[in-house]
This record gives C-alpha cells, structure tokens and sequence, in this order.
C-alpha cells in the first residue's frame, strides 16, 4: 500500500523527497475521502486502514513536508551522504505507517523495527561528534534490548492466548478475569517496550542523551513524527488486544503517566540548554499523551489525534527556531524580539501551544485529553496531577518566552542570521495552522468522521 | 444547519476591541496610535451605553447570540448580556477611555504593541463577563491574562519580570484547577438534542446545562474547592494575596489601573456566574470558612496598608480589603447584601481607577511615590487635591459616595448572615479612614518640601478623566436607583436557586 510509495522515493536531492512527500499526502486525502482504497494489494488483513489511521498518517506526513520546507537545507548541512538521511527519513515513515495500521503483532514488530533502525543511522550521523556517537550506541544498545523484551512479550502472548495461539490483534482474548500468568507477563512485557519506545519513565533514560546527541534535525524529527508513530502503535495495541483487560493494567498505566509527568516536568525546570530542555518537555509531553492509553474511549482517539499534530506543529517549528540559534542556552535567546521578530513571535506561538493556553492547539490537545481522562472517571487524581504539572511547565515554557521578549542581548558576539524570507513565510504558516486548530479543532476531528 | 448569524451587542464588544487592538499593532506613530485606542474604546463605551438603553426598552432578542463552535463536544459560541453583564461591561468600557485620556501625556516605547495588547485585554474581559458558556468562559479567561503577562512584563517597574511570572504562575495554576472542575461537570450535563430531537452530543459546555447537572453534595464539595481556588487567586482572597502588591507595585500604571479596576472583578464574577448557582449544597457549607477567610483578609490587608509607605501598595492592599467585604458579601447569599456587590463592584472599579490616576500623576511629575518624600501638594495644585479627597471620602464610604450606598448594604447583608463577623469586619471602615486620611494629610497638606516645590497643577486631558471619575462618584453615589434595576435579575435568579 503506502509502504510502496516511500519506497520508490530513494531520490537524491530534497526536492525529490518533497515531491515523494506531497504525492503521498494526496494519496491518503484521496484514501481519506473516497473511502476506498485506490489501489488494492492482498495482505491477508495485516494491515488495517480505517479513517483514524489515516488520519494519523497524513499528520505525522505533513509535519515530515513541513520539517522538510523549513529545514532541507539543515539536513543537507549535517553531512555528505544526503540522499541518505531522506532515505532513511522515508525508511522511518514507512515504519511508522505499519505501526500505526498493524493488525497482527508481527506486523507490529516489523513496523517498530523499520522505525527504529534507520533512527540509530540517524542518530549517528554527525560523525566527527563524539555526542552524536555516543548517543546513537547507546541508542542501538537501549534499544536492542527493548525489541528483545518486545519480542519475547510476543511469543508470551501468542502461546497464553485462551483458544487457539494467535497474532491477530483482534483475536487476543485476555478474558475478563484474573490473567494467567503468561499472558500477564507478556503483557507487562509489551508494556515496557512501547513505553520505552515513546521514552516514558521509567524508561526514558536513553531520550535527553539521543535527543541532545543527535543532530537537531534529526532530533526535531524523533521527538516529534517517531514519538506519535510509537504512541499510535502503543494505542492500537492496548485498544484491540487488550482492551477487554483494562481494569488490570490500567493502574499500571496511571502509575507510568504520573512518572512520566513529574520527572519530564521536574528535570525541564532544571535545564540550561534549550535542546536538552526539549527533550525534558517532550518526556513529559508524553506523559499528557499516555492519559490517552489510560482512558481509551471516544475522547481519547479524538485527543491523541489532535495532541499528535499539536505537538508536532509546536515542536517542529520550535526546533527550526533552534537550528537557526548559534547558542542552544536559553540566554542564547536573549533579545531575539529585537533581532528577528517574526522568529520571536512564532516561537511565541509555538510555546504557548506547548503550554496549552487557549486559542493555541495546544489547549485542545490538553483539553480532550482532559476529558478522556476525567471520562474514564477510575482516578481523578491523575487529572488534578496532570495539571499541575501542566502549570510546572508554564514556568519553563515562559522563560524562553521572557528570554526572548524582556531581556537584552549581552552576548558580545553577533549572530549571523541564515534566513531566508521562505522560511519565514513557513513559520508564520505553521503558526497560522497551531492557531486554526486551536479555534476550531473540527478541521481535524472532521477527518475521523469520513 | 442554519444558524442565525445576525449581529448583536456581545459581538460588537468583544470583536470591536479585539479587531481594533489588532489593527493598533500596525500603526506606527504614536500620537495616530493614542488617538485610534481613544476612538476605538470610546465606540466601544457608546455600544455599551447603546446596550443599556435598549435593553431597558426592548425584548432580549440582540441581547443573546448562540453559534455551534464544537459540536462535537457541545460547546457553543454562546454569549448573553444579563444584568450583572451589564454593569460590569459598562465599567470595563469606561474604564478604558478614562484610563486612555488620563495617561495620554506618558510616553511609552513601543506604543502600538502596548496600546494593542491593552485593547485585546479589553476584548478578553468584555468576553469573560459575556460568556455564557463553560468552555467559552475558560477561554476568555485565560485570554485575557496573556496580553496582561506582556504588558507587565516589557513596560513595568525594576523587578516586574519575576512580579509578573509569579501572577501568571498563581493565575494559571488556578485556571488549571478550574478547567478540570469544568470538565468534570460537563461530564455530567445531559446530552444536547437539536430540533428533531436528535442527540448532537452527549454532553454540554452550555450554562443551563451546567446549572441543571445533578451533582451530589460529596461532587460539590471538592469541585467548590477547585472553582473557588481559580477565583480566590484572581480577587484575590487571603491567604491567595500574595502576587498582588508586587505586581500591582510593578507593573505600567495603565495596567495596574486595568488590573485593579476591572480585572480583580472577575473573581467576583467568576464566583457570582458560576459558583453559587452550580454547587448550592457546598456553598451552604462552607460559606462560613470562606467568609471567615475574607474577613480575616480586610482586617490584615488594612492593617498593612496602615505601615505602607509606597502610595501603590498602599492602594492595593486597600483594594485586598474592599475586595475582601464583596467577597464574604457574596457568600452570604442574602438578597440585600448581592445587590450591595453588584453596584459595589461598579463603583470600586470606579474609585480605584481615580486613586490610581492620581498616583500616576504624581510619580510622573515628581518621580517618586513614597509617603514620608511628599508633603504639601495641595498648595501647588489645588484642583488635584480636590479631586483625591473626593476620591478618598468614596474609598472609606462615606455618605454621599457612591461606595457608601453599595457597602451599607453589604454589611446589612453580612449582619443578617453573623453579628460578629460583620462587626469585625466593620473595623474596616475604621482602618480605611485611617490609611486614606492618613495619605491625604501627610501627602497632601503640610509644608511644602524641596521636592514638591516642582509639583504643577494637572493639564486639561487629566482633569477631565478625574472629572468624569468624580461625578461618576457623586452621580451613583446620591441616585443609585438605575444601576440597581439593572442588575436585579440576576440577583433575584441566584437567591431563588438558595431557596
């Protein structure tokens, strides 16, 4: 299916990948709308699309058009092999399309792994950095072991299934008892790798060092497309294969959320460089995503949806900010207003809507979130919780903001700016889009609907 | 779906700033900027009054507009002018044109962007105080924080930066609890049906439905606390007071003006719209907690207003105490004492803007606003002095002051609920005339010092903003009849749901 169209697409230069990119954003619209496929390929029912998935897709599609437009040239900067970082670029959304229309947890496994291995590549790729080295080894190895688990969760899964072994998602039946204990295990098991997958606590250890590591491309890229690939997978697998169980791992998941918010919240407060503090926010950022597995329901798929653009939106455009920086710290932002005001006002937005104040995206995201949550109704607790947490996050997101607006430039060197009024224009559209979705998110949940 | 799309009097004022501050953003000189905020807010003034006068003649039907924004989740575009709407959204569009005219002489960098902001602050309150529904309301709530954030933050004192980020922090923790509050009740509101009786959605964000939600007293209790906390850190209440002297001390006198004057009341709104008619059961009992909290805070902010000697703080720990008595007013729940708070809330927003002006114009002629540098004013601008003292009578209430009306009926109200709060509450007064008197003497009168010798009377542009100030004082202050019919419905709608 849409597979095969990235493939074809191993084109030299970045205009090749754009043009890859649109023809395969109008694919999906056209899939999205018609209601049909355009093309059929026999699968067996490995693959599921449904209007949601596709969705998703042409979300995760557009943000990589957007990080292409606003940063081609970056990512021709990192190194000599190009043609290869879209490649691999491609390879990862081939990966995270598997991920997120997987109907068997083969397909799971093979969609997983296609999205992270081209990321170690990438991870690694500024050579002659020892960060970027480092990182992406221990990366691979954090990783490795996570498929290992991933894999044995399976096999767990597959022989404790009540009735005939099966990997069909659909024919999982955990039963609504007690689990046996096989099914227990492989069950945690999946657990932890998808959780290590979306970089929650307590596996989030590997996410600052590989995000603060990786070139800030690529680091754009994983914390945003790679993140949504790994939380619609993580939603698919927990809505169809073990939904019947909810009541038994849902205090699990509240658990793993909570952490997830304090510590990614927490440790951002603490972070001088703005890369590593992204990567602080966008563990905790996860942590609002996970209240979307915790609650499951109408509202949940409706959010993650709409927290998936969001945040990517947000986060993209943040990042193309910082690529332009010649100084990550947040004093390296000092004065921006005066230097390059659209740059200020669109970061503006930008952190505003990570913050989820109204009119932005962001609050419509957190609000549905909400929603699903306090929906659920199991543990209020969590919610009251989540929004602190949300209101620790102001105090980071604000500093850059008051970084940028009320604090003059000290630094002695001056920055030379790489701007072209293209990119400009870029920002100010991604902007336009967080705030559009922010009035009226319908643009969006419309989609779900056809 | 044909919905109806005709153009009311909600509209009018919230989008009419809010366009008009956005246009401000691209003027460039400032003198064209000054005047277009003047214009813009003094239209805006006309389709209030204009709001006023036609809803003493006619049927409601421009009064009210609904339009589906979300129909997923039933939340409306849904905005509607009662009685309480009406009184505060008259303040909020004099406010402005006052505050315009009596700052038009300072100078400040970037006047397109301040001048902006300050009129999409505009359109935020005018949006809260019109709302009338949930999601709607937290919108414009949050929104009309944002433009105040960075007018405090570019354009206010030495230390406005950490002043203003804790505001924000305070404001936003708050708005947070809130939000869920509001979550969990429109989870609990009855599903929306169209026409043909068809189900739209399964909840509402719509007020109705928020009021009809049958919550039991267990869900009240802790979701009073969540909604109180938002508006307790907005009056503010003690012990939430906290970011308020530093941030009132701090920020540019026209957003402190703003602050003080119209802002604070939306906890009061928010509390008036919201709370009382949502969770009866929990307001019934824990009103003596609440109202104990209030008392405790006018006693203490007018005792520390006593020791201030910077002329802002001690206004805004006045303004804690004032906001204080509304407050456990509000919470009594007695007829009398409400329609006290309704007019009361006009006419503080009234007397502190006045107070306020008159700090402003010193500290911009003399570059000072501590107590023990001034002395003797009065002899170099007599017109000044005349307009502060009438001011000053309206803050401690007396007789012939439009305050005077709104808290005799406040304390009738907190007698009725409990003779002895209301008598410690009474100290007030006493404490207010003694910081207020206090001021006037040493600031005012006395010698004349090396300082004050360079003081000049007001210009014309600043006699009229306090002029129109002191008439609005004497003017509700002896026939305070209009405004009293104006808001009671709303009055009458909220004792009836304690009944």
């Amino acid at each position: 299916m849409f597979g095969g169209a990235f493939f074809k697409q191993k084109s030299t230069a970045k205009y090749w990948a754009i043009a890859g990119l649109i023809l395969a954003i109008i694919a999906n619209c056209a899939e999205v709308f018609m209601q049909k496929p355009m093309f059929t390929i026999e699968l067996k029912g490995m693959l599921d699309f449904t209007s949601f998935n596709l969705t998703f897709i042409t979300i995760v599609l557009v943000c990589t058009l957007l990080l292409f437009l606003l940063n081609g040239r970056d990512i021709e900067k990192v190194g000599n092999n190009v043609s290869e970082y879209f490649a691999l670029i491609f390879f990862v959304l081939c990966g995270v399309s598997i991920a997120a229309t997987y109907n068997t947890l083969l397909t799971l496994f093979l969609g997983i792994e296609i999205l992270s291995i081209p990321l170690y590549i990438l991870t690694g790729s500024d050579k002659r950095n020892l960060k970027s080295n480092e990182a992406a080894l221990k990366y691979f190895l954090m990783g490795s072991f996570s498929t290992g688990i991933l894999l044995m969760g399976i096999a767990f899964i597959y022989g404790g299934n009540t009735g005939t072994p099966t990997f069909y998602i659909n024919n999982i039946n955990l039963g609504t008892g007690k689990l046996p204990v096989m099914l227990a295990i492989g069950l945690v098991f999946l657990l932890i790798a998808m959780v290590f997958k979306v970089s929650a606590a307590p596996f989030h250890f590997w996410a600052p060092d590989v995000y603060d590591g990786a070139p800030t491309v690529f680091t754009s890229f994983m914390a945003t497309i790679v993140k949504a690939g790994g939380f619609i997978a993580f939603i698919r697998l927990f809505e169809h294969a073990f939904g019947t169980a909810q009541q038994q791992w849902q205090i699990l998941i509240a658990i793993i959320t909570a952490a997830t918010l304090l510590i990614g919240n927490l440790t951002a407060v603490f972070q001088q460089s703005v890369k590593r503090m992204l990567a602080y926010s966008s563990i905790a950022q996860a942590g609002f995503m996970l209240l979307a597995i915790f609650a499951i329901n109408q509202f949940a798929k409706e959010g993650i949806i709409l927290y998936t653009a969001a945040y990517s939106l947000a986060t993209i455009g943040l990042f193309a900010i910082l690529i332009k920086m010649s100084d990550y710290t947040i004093d390296g932002f000092n004065g921006l207003a005066k230097q390059q005001p659209v740059l200020a006002i669109t970061a503006t937005i930008f952190l505003l809507s990570l913050t989820g104040v109204p009119l932005t995206a962001g609050f419509q995201a957190k609000l549905f979130m909400l929603i699903a949550a306090v929906n659920d109704g199991h543990q209020n607790w969590l919610v009251v919780f989540a929004v602190l947490c949300a209101a620790i996050s102001a105090y980071y997101y604000f500093k850059i903001i008051q970084a940028i607006y009320f604090k003059e430039n000290t630094s002695a060197v001056n920055q030379q700016w790489d701007i072209t009024p293209a990119f400009k224009t870029l920002l100010i559209i991604t902007a336009g889009l967080v705030i559009i979705i922010g009035i009226w998110p319908s643009v969006i949940i419309d989609w779900l609907y056809y | 779906m044909d919905q109806d799309i005709s153009i009311t009097f909600p509209h009018v004022l919230i989008f009419f700033p809010l366009v008009a501050g956005l246009i401000t953003f691209f003027f460039k000189k400032d003198a064209t900027v000054k005047s277009w905020a003047l214009f813009s807010s003094v239209v805006t003034l006309c389709v209030s009054l204009g709001s006023i006068y036609y809803a003493s003649n006619k049927a409601l039907s421009g009064l009210t507009f609904n339009y589906e924004w979300l129909k997923y989740i039933g939340a409306s575009f849904s905005v509607s002018l009662d009685g309480m709407g009406r009184i505060l959204t008259l303040l909020t569009a004099i406010s402005f044109p006052v505050i315009f005219v009596a700052t038009y002489k300072d100078q400040y960098k970037n006047a397109n962007s301040f001048y902006g902001l300050l009129l999409l602050t505009q359109a935020g309150l005018m949006g809260v105080f019109l709302a009338s529904d949930a999601l709607l309301f937290y919108f414009f709530w949050e929104l009309a924080i944002i433009p105040v954030y960075f007018l405090c933050s570019n354009w206010g004192g030495d230390k406005r930066i950490q002043a203003t980020f804790k505001f924000f922090i305070y404001t936003f923790t708050g708005s947070l609890l809130m939000l869920v509050g509001i979550i969990y009740i429109y989870l609990q509101t009855a599903a929306t049906q169209d026409a043909t009786g068809k189900i739209i959605s399964a909840h509402s964000f719509a007020i109705n439905y928020f009021y009809a939600a049958q919550l039991t007293a267990d869900q009240q209790s802790w979701l009073f606390w969540l909604f109180f906390i938002a508006f307790a850190i907005k009056m503010p209440v003690f012990p939430f007071h906290t970011w308020q002297p530093d941030t009132y001390e701090q920020s540019p006198s026209a957003v402190t003006m703003v602050l003080s004057g119209v802002m604070v009341k939306m906890g009061l709104f928010g509390v008036v719209r919201w709370l009382l008619p949502m969770f009866p059961l929990a307001v019934a009992k824990f009103d003596t907690a609440v109202i104990i909290l209030s008392v405790i805070g006018i006693v203490y902010a007018s005792l520390l207003a006593i020791k201030q000697d910077d002329l802002k703080r001690l206004v805004a720990y006045s303004s804690i105490a004032h906001i204080g008595l509304m407050s456990a007013t509000i919470f009594t729940t007695k007829q009398i004492g409400l329609e006290g708070v309704m007019i009361q809330m006009f006419n503080h927003g009234i007397n502190i803007i006045g107070l306020w002006i008159v700090i402003e114009m010193i500290e911009r002629q003399l570059g000072v606003r501590k107590i023990s540098q001034l002395s003797g004013i009065a002899h170099k601008a007599p017109v000044l002095t005349i307009m502060l003292v009438v001011i000053g009578f309206a803050n401690i209430a007396l007789p012939l002051t439009n305050a005077f009306v709104g808290e005799f009926m406040m304390f009738s109200g907190l007698f009725q609920f409990n003779g002895w709060i209301a008598t410690v509450a009474l100290v007030s007064i006493i404490l207010a005339a003694v910081y207020t008197l206090t001021m006037v003497q040493k600031v005012f009168y006395g010698q004349v010092n090396a300082l004050t010798t360079n003081m000049k009377e007001i210009s014309v542009n600043e006699q009229i903003a306090l002029s129109i100030i002191v008439v609005a004082i004497f003017l509700s202050g002896i026939y305070p009849q209009p405004l009293f019919d104006l808001t009671k419905d709303t009055v009458t709608g909220i004792i009836t749901r304690f009944k």
